[in-house]
């Protein structure tokens, strides 16, 4: 290398390096504009669902295992009477819950039983059955953080899809469809 | 004094808006059986983050999550499990993302040795700069020496 060559390849060192950290930091700019920012991505994408054994929210003598679950896939949401997101996607939910694409299992985390009853009274109640997790316990397992969360979990019991949030009548179209159909081809 | 009155009654009315989407349950506090295990638990609960509220450790947050957490990393712990043991199983449920101190491994080499690349980098381009100065004052006869010093105050970057 000839010292004009060297010295026109330095000049642009500089500039190069200016323009690699604008990028990482529009990058980041952008990236802390996405609305899910916040949410985690769940290590049990592609495992097999935490096993649980929970009371039926209308009847409280009756309890469901993950077990019984099996054989079909299902959409477990996440709710409570306190989450005011709940209420958001309640409508979307209902309404592609009544597709009967996939059943619907209720999640009601950390609620009062008179409340939660009273908050499917008003809204109306989608579910093809509703668990009721009342000390959170089954909820760690899951790693569920708060409410709304919505997994979707296979015939043979593996979690494929989780989303922390309001669910979007978008998302259903964009993820959770497209996602349906594949399993089903793949069974 | 008097003056603080308008902001003291505008944070009690911003109150409630803490206390959205979260589960209300009443928060029990710890209770400890000696010293040690106090100590133990607060040193791991303060490297472990809030998966609710992200910018806070689980020793710090008031999310109902954080909470149960708590009770959950106590429980383990009186089951004696060892903190890696305890970090596993965290980590197992929501994912790398609890730790503070992110683990060694083909995603974060990056952050652990970042700093250290730059600053290696910067050290090479100086070690390059003051070697060529002082090739260059060696080698050219007296009067391009001046004419170096010319150059160099227009670079000033």
């Amino acid at each position: 290398m000839t010292p004009i060559e060297k010295s026109t390849f330095s000049r642009w060192v500089p500039l190069l390096a200016a323009a690699a950290i604008g990028a990482l930091l529009l990058a980041g700019v952008i990236l802390s504009r996405s609305q899910d920012r916040e949410a985690l991505p769940s290590p049990l994408i592609g495992k097999s669902a935490p096993t649980f054994d929970l009371p039926v929210l209308h009847d409280a003598s009756y309890r469901i295992s993950s077990r019984e679950l099996l054989g079909e896939p299902y959409l477990m949401n996440v709710w409570g009477s306190w989450c005011p997101e709940c209420r958001v996607e309640h409508p979307v939910l209902t309404r592609f819950a009544e597709t009967k694409r996939v059943r619907v299992v209720g999640y009601n985390l950390k609620d009062e039983r008179e409340d939660a009853l009273r908050w499917l009274e008003q809204f109306g109640n989608l579910y093809f059955v509703v668990l009721a997790d009342y000390s959170g316990e089954t909820a760690l397992d899951w790693g569920i953080y708060g409410a709304p969360e919505t997994f979707l979990v296979d015939a043979k019991g593996v979690v494929r899809w989780k989303h922390v949030g309001t669910v979007t009548q978008q998302i259903l179209d964009d993820e959770v469809i497209p996602l349906l159909d594949r399993m089903d081809a793949e069974s | 004094m008097r003056r603080s009155w308008p902001l003291i009654l505008l944070l009690a009315l911003l109150l409630p808006a803490l206390a959205v989407a979260q589960a209300v349950r009443d928060p029990s506090p710890m209770q400890f059986t000696d010293q040690a295990e106090a100590d133990r638990f607060h040193d791991l609960a303060g490297e472990l983050r809030c998966v609710k509220c992200q910018n806070q450790s689980l020793a710090d947050s008031n999310a109902a999550i954080a909470q149960d957490l708590r009770h959950e990393v106590l429980t383990l712990m009186r089951q004696g499990k060892s903190n890696a043991e305890v970090k596993d199983y965290l980590v197992a449920r929501y994912g790398e993302f609890v730790l503070y101190r992110p683990r060694m491994d083909t995603k974060t080499w990056l952050l652990w040795f970042g700093p250290a690349l730059v600053l290696l980098a910067g050290a090479v381009v100086v070690v390059n700069v003051v070697r060529r100065h002082s090739r260059m004052a060696a080698a050219g006869p007296p009067d391009s020496i001046k004419a170096t010093a010319a150059v160099d105050e227009d670079q000033e970057w």
